[in-house]
């Protein structure tokens, strides 16, 4: 029996990426920088569902992580859309510029 | 045997096969659509042109290989070889063939065998839309970019048709495997009608079939779907900044993912490497008398011959033929041979009716294609999909 | 065997995503993310999660990622210029970061014995077949309801990228 991968391993890389996503999320000027460091986020919590589904010997793990999967797809399209919308207003994808509320 | 040399063994086979039949496809497609158009297509560079692709290779080789000095060096070098690598890739999990013992070792005539194999095939055909969509952007040519952004819309919006019109035939399959999607293909029946997915009983999938290959006409950038390629032959295209081998590896993507897509159709729909009927009803010498009647007919013309270097090379062609008719009755070779023959066969019919179809019909326009895509093919496939469930679930 | 496919992919997933952090242009951030996702599949399939790797590849990388790169490509976003960049954000933040993730490590380790193991083909149960079934079972409700969520999407997306009726 080959020595296995331990499942905090597992649990610390889904840390890191997640820190990671936190990190771009809050760093990162650019509106669409921001959203991928949102959807790494996202894969970084599904790594953890998934590990936790292996380590409980459950299937449900799974099905949380595809229903993630389905609803960054939709925020991602909606998001983008928005994206789209903002740009085509305000000619700019730098998040600081496009607030217009009084500091 | 190892499991890992066996593989890769049967890597390396599988790779030199392919390679080779790209480049002779296209040396069939230029035959085919020169008769279609009652020309003769390559002739002149070895006998019947049959050299031209070894002539094409040496020109794209040695053609002046520029990277120009305003393009994203990373991704335009990255592109090409991101397209055929995920061309080449789907092949692996296709099956050619049944069980064969060689040599001591038993295997089978596939190189993976998957349990998500279907899935493995449509996540390679997501992933490859990145070449192309990288391609034009990093040419940094406004040509480039929008006939990439086109190619790349065009071919993630008839992914959609394609997964559902894949999806429909594994309900009868009831498995994602392919090889067990070829072996849920087997038996006949009244004894010969094969129980291929196109006439399989719940549902025979005739329309699933249809819609496939319009998607695949259009995942593989093919006429009547080539817009994105040829209005911009004209003016550029998303491989326009590309030279000599990046060039080439762009062609040799699109002739892998045709060959691709016509594999997989054959192994979903059209039972794989199973015979057209029974081994008990003489099936098995079908290969033989094919390969013989070809030498004939070789040999015949090559006795009264048209051109008179028809003389040389049409018996030399009739010997061949003769040669392998002679291999298929060879008891050792006949049981791998024979399913690589019928999948051949079929693949070379779906192959043969790709390049029908684009020397006989003109191109949709873009918003005609994308019109297609999204009010015909989606809802017809979501139709397609909710029958054959409804089918299975009242019949089996 | 296990433990070094894991340590590849793991540090591809870490250097990818880094990578989206740090580059200037969200396109290089788009392409790091891919190879993100890309390493997250194989890793699901090391966790015997089948049908979720194949989802991963089929629906992030291969079409929501395909969103991002569209709309980078459309919009012509070019690389992001720094303004000033608050001292106190990089020497408060980095350390704070290191913090953060050291406690989440010491957590993981210490909140599983160091018996539990991942082996490939320890769990054999994350088929399509399974997933499948309790997805049309036990999670049938929260199934359609996201079908439900998919359709209010799309509608969305079609109306906020519309162009203007005059």
């Amino acid at each position: 029996m080959s020595a296995g991968v331990p499942v905090s391993w597992y649990l610390i890389l889904s840390a890191v990426l997640f820190a990671l996503g936190i990190a771009g999320f809050l760093l990162r000027r650019n509106v669409i920088t921001i959203f991928m460091s949102i959807e790494l986020m996202l894969n970084a919590v599904n790594l953890s569902f998934i590990t936790f589904s292996y380590q409980l010997k459950q299937v449900n793990g799974h099905i949380f992580s595809f229903f993630v999967m389905v609803v960054a797809a939709a925020e991602a399209a909606v998001g983008l859309a928005i994206i789209l919308t903002v740009f085509k207003n305000r000619s700019t994808l730098n998040i600081d510029d496009v607030s217009s509320m009084k500091n | 045997m190892n499991f890992f040399l066996l593989s890769l063994i049967k890597a390396v086979v599988v790779a030199a096969v392919l390679l080779t039949t790209l480049a002779y496809l296209q040396w069939v497609e230029r035959k085919v659509i020169a008769h279609i158009q009652v020309r003769m297509g390559p002739s002149r560079v070895g006998p019947h042109g049959l050299l031209q692709p070894l002539a094409d290779v040496i020109k794209l080789m040695t053609k002046e290989d520029l990277i120009p000095p305003y393009v994203n060096k990373l991704l335009y070098l990255a592109a090409p070889f991101f397209a055929i690598t995920m061309a080449l890739l789907s092949i692996s999990v296709i099956p050619f063939g049944s069980e064969i013992h060689i040599f001591g070792n038993t295997t089978w005539m596939q190189l993976a065998d998957l349990n998500i194999g279907i899935l493995f095939i449509l996540a390679v055909s997501s992933v490859s839309v990145y070449g192309i969509a990288l391609a034009g952007w990093a040419s940094n040519n406004k040509y480039s970019l929008m006939g990439g952004l086109r190619s790349s819309a065009q071919m993630i919006s008839y992914e959609l048709p394609m997964s559902m019109a894949v999806a429909a035939p594994l309900l009868l399959a009831n498995t994602l495997s392919l090889r067990h999607i070829v072996e849920s293909q087997a038996g006949y029946y009244l004894g010969f009608i094969p129980r291929w997915s196109i006439f399989q009983t719940p549902m025979p999938q005739i329309f699933s079939f249809i819609l496939f290959l319009i998607a695949a006409f259009a995942e593989t950038n093919r006429i009547p779907f080539d817009l994105p390629e040829a209005e911009n032959e004209l003016v550029a295209g998303f491989h326009t900044e590309y030279s000599s081998m990046k060039f080439a590896a762009f062609f040799m993507a699109e002739y892998s993912n045709m060959i691709t897509v016509c594999s997989i159709t054959t192994t979903l729909f059209l039972g794989g490497w199973l015979p057209l009927w029974p081994a008990s009803a003489g099936s098995n010498f079908v290969p033989a008398v094919i390969f013989a009647l070809a030498g004939a007919v070789a040999l015949y013309h090559g006795l009264n011959p048209v051109r008179r270097m028809d003389r040389l090379t049409l018996p030399v062609v009739a010997a061949v033929f003769f040669v392998l008719a002679a291999l298929f009755l060879v008891p050792i070779l006949k049981e791998a041979l024979l399913p690589l023959f019928w999948f051949a066969a079929k693949t070379g019919a779906l192959l043969f009716l790709f390049i029908w179809i684009r020397g006989t019909l003109p191109r949709f326009r873009y918003d005609q294609l994308m019109a297609f895509a999204w009010k015909f093919m989606f809802p017809a496939a979501v139709l397609n999909l909710l029958v054959t469930g409804l089918m299975v679930a009242l019949f089996s | 065997m296990d433990v070094i496919l894991f340590l590849i992919f793991a540090a591809i997933a870490v250097v990818c995503g880094f990578n989206v952090v740090v580059q200037s242009h969200p396109i290089s951030s788009a392409i790091s993310l891919i190879g993100v996702m890309g390493a997250l599949a194989v890793l699901y399939l090391l966790l015997g999660a089948e049908f979720l790797a194949a989802a991963q590849v089929i629906v992030y990388a291969g079409a929501i990622m395909v969103l991002f790169v569209f709309v980078i490509m459309l919009l012509n976003a070019g690389a992001e210029i720094r303004h000033g960049r608050s001292l106190m954000a990089q020497v408060l933040g980095i350390p704070l970061l290191f913090t953060f993730l050291g406690m989440m490590a010491y957590f993981a380790r210490h909140m599983f014995p160091a018996a539990a193991e991942v082996h490939f083909g320890g769990f054999t149960h994350g088929t399509a077949l399974d997933v499948g079934r309790a997805l049309f079972t036990q999670y049938l409700l929260p199934f359609e309801v996201v079908s439900v969520l998919i359709l209010i999407a799309i509608l969305g997306a079609v109306v906020l990228a519309q162009k203007e009726m005059e």
